[in-house]
Parts: C-alpha cells; structure tokens; sequence
C-alpha cells in the first residue's frame, strides 16, 4: 500500500515542506495520537473500575482461587468435591471442556467427511439428503439445537425402566446413555502400554519403508502392516494377560441403571448438538476441498498407470488437504469456542465453572478474564498445531 | 439387404425404456452400480422408517387449537401450543395493546429487505429509504412521541429484538470491520499492532464470554452514576463481535487486489483516502459479497446467545412459554417453530448470496 505519493512531487520552490503534509512526520503524528487515545481510555476506565470496585468493597486479585468452592460438579474427570478450592473446580471444567471439545473435534471430522463426500456422490438421493442435512443444521442457531436435544433427553426420552435399547448393552433413557464396559482388569494398563509401543513402533517402520522405497524402489503394504501391529500388539497383550472377557454391564436397579458407563443427558445433549452442527459446515469444507482437485488430475493419474488406492492418496488428496486444512481449523476452533454454550444446559464446562465462581466471589473481572486467557490459549494453540501440519501438508512449489 | 436399408433401419431404433424417461433417470441416477444400489435403498428404508411416522405425529394426529389439556389426553402433536402463545413468542412484554407497532416495524423491515434483493435498486435513494426505515422503526418501538405511548427497552423482546439485535449489529459492524481491515493493512506499525491484537482477541475468545463482558463487567467501567442500557451493552457487544470477523473477510478481498491497482493510482496522483474509496474498496468488497452474506448469517444465529445474559429474544420467550406448567411437555412443537423462523431467514440470506455470487461473477 503506498503511502507516500507526495514525496515525490514536492513543489522545489518551496525547500521546506510543512510537517503536515511530509508523509513520515504526519504518519508518526497520527501514531502517535492514536496510542495516546487508547492510553487514555484504557486509563479512565480502569481509574473508574479501581474506584468501583473499592467503593463496593469488592475483592481483587486472583487469592480467591485458593479458597474453598463450596459448590457441587455433576461430573469431573478428577476427584472433586465442595471442600476443595476454587482453583480445582475451575481445573475441573476446563477438563470438561478439553473432553467434549475432543471427543466432538473428532467424531464431526469423521461425520462432516462422510457427509460431504455424500453432498458428491453419483447418486442422486444421497447426494440430496446430505445437501438438506448442511442446510437445514447450517441454518439453525447452535444454541436452539442444544435446547432442542436437551428437552429432547428430557422430556421425549423414557424414563430408565422403559429405556430405548438401540444394540445390546446400550440403553437411552432420560437419565442419559448407558452402556457396558469390559470389568476394571490390571491387563488394561499393559494394553495401553502396548498401544503406545505399537504406535511408535509404525512410526519406525513407515519411516523405514518410505527410505527403501526410495532407495530400491520396492513398495511396502505399510497401511496394511501397520494396521496388524496397531490391533495385534494389545490383543496379544490381552491375550497374554488371560484374555479376561467379564463385562461390567448395566443392569436396573430401582429408577436407574447400576454399573456399565453413564453419560449425563446434559453431555450427550452438548454433544449431539455441537456435532450435528459443526459436520454441516466441516462437509462444506471437505466438498469444496475435493471440488478444487481439478478432474484432469485423477485422469492423469490414471494414464500413469497408478491404481485407483495410490490416486487417492498421492494425487488428489494432497492437493484437497491443502484447501480443507485452513477452514477446517476454523471449525475446530469454532467448535471449541461453541462448547462455551454448555453453560446453557446446564453442563459443567469451564465457563459454567467460572459463571458460579463469578456469582459466588462477586469477582467478575478475574473470572470473565480468565474464561478469555482460557479460549484464547486453546485457540492460539489449536492453529499454531494446524498451521505446522498446514506448512507439513503445503506442496511443494517448484 | 443393401447398405442404405441399413443405415435407414439404424437411424430409427429408438433408445432402449430403459435409458430415457423416468426408468431410465433412475438407472441412471440410483441404480448405476451395486454401491449405489445398496445406498439408495439404506436411505429409502431411512427415509420409510421416518418420513411416515413424522408425518402422522405433525400432521394427522396433531392438535391445532385447542387446549393443553386436549393436547395431554392425545397422541399426536400439539401446535395449540404456538396461536396459545403466539404473541407473548413474538413479541414478549412488549405492552399487549400496542403490539402493533413492533409488527409494522417488522413489516418494514422485511419490506425494505425484499425491495433491497434487486441489484438495480441499489443507489443513494435506497440508502436513504434505509435510514429513514430504521429511524421510523426505532420510534415505532420506542414510542414516546405523535400520541405513541412510550415503551421501556426492557420491555422489547421476542423477534423484534432479534432482528433489531442483528440489523443494526451488523450496519454498524460492517464499516468498523472495514476500518479495522484497512488498519491491519497499514503501515503504521501502531495502528496494525491494535488491530491485530483486537481482531485476534475478539476471534479467540467466545462470543458468550463478551456478553458476559458486557453484563457484569462493563458497568464496573463506567463512572459511578453513569449507567448503560443492557441491550445497548449486548448490542455494543455483538456488533465488536462480528466486526472482528468482517474485518478478516475483507481483508481477503484487500489481499485480491493486484498490487497494479495500487500503483494506477498512485500514478493518477491520488493520495490513500481517494485510492481506498474509489479504486481499492469499490472492487474488495465486491469480491467478498459471499464471504460476507455467510458472516451476516452467523451474526443472526449468534443473537440467540443474548438468552444466556437474560435478554428477552425470540429463543428466551419460547423457554418461558415453556416453562409454563400447562406447555411444558411441548418443547419440540415449540422448537420446531422457532427453528423454522430462523431457518426461514438464514434460508432466504444464503440463497440470495448464491444468486448474487452468480450475477457478480464477470469472470475476471
């Protein structure tokens, strides 16, 4: 943007031009005034807060965070409980929003794709059905669906004893979903470990066979190989550890269910509603990724000789990621940010946390701070993540 | 049989049933491979399994006017629940004999809107219609004057303020996104470090956390004495909100412009304000119309989170409708409702943005 179109035709019968119209003085001036503008606002609103908050004998700084809380959680990932500090309660919901934002980053990538390849398919019903599904969810306000799943749960839903029971050993009643574990055994823990060891194992060995390959130019089937090691290693594991098969099932007992996995109607309900609506928009994304992949591409592909798994996978996909990444991180953000809603309908996620905090201390300006350090930490930290695999997955120019 | 007999015989087979025609569409379009064929029929048996049911719960079984009482004892659903409640829905406290007047404002509106959609209305007389519509609908709901009973603010609510919420939102956030557009461009390094650290705060953070800003934290700000309206503070809010993520679309359209059209101007001597108003911005914001219609329609939806500071919206009255003892059990026909209406209007934005994306294509 140039700036500076009259330095150059200064008049030469005046030498000295006026330090308002020197372009560099004037830009500096302007600077300038403007700091000092927002210096002083900045400074007459927290000379009023400061006065404020003195006159209505409010407290400040951050000391109530060792306090105790005195309040319940319905559900922690952490042991919890009102005796403990408010420090502990807000760790609490952020967990809480960490967990629903994950588990729902996850699955709407997975629905958002199959939708959006659905928006392309050849067949005409399909393709219909996926675009009234990104219309209809793209067009209602996030926080009526959440209402909408809520009262859903609770007022449409059965009560546990004429509990819907979709597939065996999953029941959907009023008080939530419910289902079976496999009963607490120590072989758990070393089937993780395994899987830990598996992964890094694949790590190595794709790293392996892409060096052979490049080498010798022999393929490797690493998709194929890694798969038996990501399922063979723990199944081995739980093999050698007995092979323990007792389910810890949920059974009814007076109004609810004992034993299996409870997930409150609340979480599901934030759940249902964050998914269904940020898929509509990831299948946007992936639609408009694959669109962008011009057809002459899988052609040329083919006359290469590639089989159709390879076009996929070194043609088209790495030129669609490059479009998909960008929005798609935006909808993880966005998602993110949506879960801050669950105070809405009542589930504990950190806003809600900081909400009842609020309203306990009387401390609003720390907690509504807090709640923003909180977003903005995890979105800064979401694209730095998605702008280093953006840079990863970027082609390469030549 | 010579060669031309053949031909002629050639020239009148008529494609098979099978390829034309509406068998032939669907062998086309849902039965060309196995894939396909499984596919298509999962989703007739979807569609089978829901489709009937639904309509005989919305449709042949439901209740239209009668009492909740009635609605309790059958079996199907109950839309009594909406001309029961409508104008509390619509129109919230908004006092009963007067609610005419949120209801032409909203005429207005929507009036100013339709006429709006056609590109060749778009000149300076529109613009003033406009000011003069928003003027005219302000008086209508706030009152006060050519024998208009006056009407507190904290008694607006339901649709009028959702839209009031949304409109004025976004006339008054769209110029700020611009300026802070053109900010981030600048080379002043002040003024670009402000506008970055704004519009990437304003982007990182949840809208709900600024309305909690603006409800419980704001009045701390002010001196003592002073007080601000608490849907102005929500409006103030939103409009902060959304410009932060207009000035990220515009700034894309800044980023499309070639750097010749800069120089052009400056060739014609034209100092930054000229180059910005009649070279850069007339084409930068033309190209972001789509981009800007779906920001737009996100700032509508996003109103609804007012519910969670106490304001009064289209979504708050339909949950106190619902907590009403006699209506409670209805939430879905009630949601449904309001779904529809704001369906309704985000239906009409996006498909007027794809119209307006076609025209505008000039294929430069």
């Amino acid at each position: 943007m140039q700036t500076n179109p009259k330095s150059t035709q200064a008049d030469p019968a005046s030498k000295a031009i006026p330090f308002y119209n020197d372009p560099k003085k004037r830009s500096v001036l302007f600077q300038i005034a403007t700091l000092l503008i927002v210096g002083l606002l900045a400074f007459y609103l927290l000379s009023n807060t400061l006065t404020n908050l003195e006159k209505q004998s409010i407290a400040t700084g951050i000391g109530f965070l060792q306090k105790e809380a005195a309040f319940e959680i319905g559900e922690s990932a952490i042991a919890y409980s009102a005796a403990d500090t408010y420090g502990r309660a807000l760790v609490v919901g952020f967990l809480n929003t960490l967990i629903v934002s994950f588990v729902g980053i996850v699955i709407s990538i997975l629905l958002g794709t199959v939708i959006g390849v659905a928006r392309l398919s050849s067949n005409w019903l399909v393709s219909k059905f996926a675009g009234w599904y990104i219309e209809l969810f793209q067009d209602i306000p996030v926080l009526l669906q959440l209402f909408f799943w809520y009262a859903f749960f609770y007022n449409i839903l059965p009560s546990p004893k004429q509990a819907l029971n979709p597939i065996m050993g999953v029941f959907l009643s009023n008080r939530g979903l419910v289902f079976g574990i496999p009963e607490s055994h120590p072989i758990h823990k070393y089937m993780a470990i395994a899987l830990v060891v598996a992964c890094i194992g694949i790590y190595f060995l794709r790293r392996w066979a892409r060096a052979r390959q490049e080498r010798t130019g022999q393929l490797f089937p690493a998709f194929r190989v890694s798969l038996a090691v990501l399922v063979g290693i723990p199944l081995l594991t739980w093999a050698l550890g007995g092979a323990p098969t007792a389910m810890n099932v949920p059974v009814l007992k007076g109004f609810n269910y004992v034993g299996g996995r409870n997930i409150s109607p609340e979480f599901t309900a934030l759940l249902l509603g964050l998914i269904l609506y940020t898929a509509a928009y990831v299948a946007e994304v992936v639609r408009a990724g694959i669109q962008s992949v011009s057809k002459g591409q899988t052609e040329a592909a083919m006359a290469m000789g590639l089989k159709p798994a390879f076009v996929l996978n070194l043609v088209i996909l790495p030129q669609a990621l490059r479009v998909i990444i960008p929005p798609l991180t935006s909808q993880m953000l966005n998602l993110t940010k949506n879960s801050s809603l669950a105070v809405a309908i009542g589930y504990p996620d950190f806003v809600s946390v900081a909400g009842t905090t609020i309203n306990q201390t009387g401390q609003a300006i720390e907690g509504v701070a807090l709640m923003m350090i909180v977003y903005l930490t995890l979105s800064l930290l979401t694209s730095a993540f998605m702008n280093w695999y953006n840079k990863k997955m970027k082609l390469v120019e030549r | 049989m010579n060669e031309t007999a053949t031909t002629e015989s050639i020239e009148e087979v008529k494609p098979p049933a099978t390829s034309v025609g509406v068998v032939g569409w669907i062998r086309a379009n849902l039965f060309n491979n196995i894939l396909n064929s499984i596919l298509t029929l999962i989703v007739l048996y979807i569609l089978w399994q829901v489709v009937p049911p639904f309509v005989r719960w919305a449709f042949i079984d439901s209740h239209w006017y009668t009492s909740s009482e009635a609605c309790r004892s059958g079996e199907g659903a109950c839309w009594s629940v909406i001309p029961a409640n409508i104008r509390f829905i619509l129109f919230g406290f908004f006092p009963y004999e007067s609610q005419w007047r949120p209801l032409l404002a909203m005429i207005l509106l929507v009036g100013l809107l339709f006429y709006s959609r056609d590109r060749r209305h778009w000149n300076k007389s529109l613009l003033y219609a406009w000011i003069a519509g928003l003027v005219i609908m302000g008086l209508l709901m706030k009152g006060g004057i050519l024998g208009l009973a006056a009407v507190e603010s904290t008694q607006w609510g339901g649709l009028p303020l959702t839209l009031m919420l949304s409109v004025f939102g976004l006339t008054a956030a769209y110029p700020l996104g611009v300026l802070l557009a053109l900010g981030r461009q600048s080379q002043m390094q002040a003024i670009k470090t402000l506008c970055i650290l704004y519009i990437e705060m304003i982007r990182g953070v949840p809208l709900i956390t600024l309305l909690f800003m603006s409800s419980i934290v704001f009045p701390l700000f002010l001196p003592e004495g002073v007080t601000v309206n608490v849907i102005l503070r929500a409006q103030v809010a939103i409009i902060m909100f959304t410009a932060a993520y207009i000035a990220e679309v515009v700034r894309g359209g800044l980023q499309g412009m070639a750097q010749g059209q800069y120089e052009a101007a400056d060739s014609l001597g034209l100092n930054y304000y000229q180059t910005m108003r009649l070279v850069i911005l007339p084409q930068a914001l033309k190209i972001v119309i789509p981009p800007t219609v779906s920001q737009l329609i996100s700032a509508l939806k996003d109103t609804s989170l007012v519910v969670i500071i106490a304001l009064y919206d289209l979504l708050k009255t339909t949950q106190s409708v619902l907590s009403d003892p006699n209506w409670m059990a209805f939430s879905s026909e009630l949601y449904i409702f309001v779904a529809l209406i704001y369906f309704g209007c985000c239906y009409f934005m996006s498909s007027y943005s794809r119209r307006l994306e076609k025209e505008l294509d000039t294929g430069l």
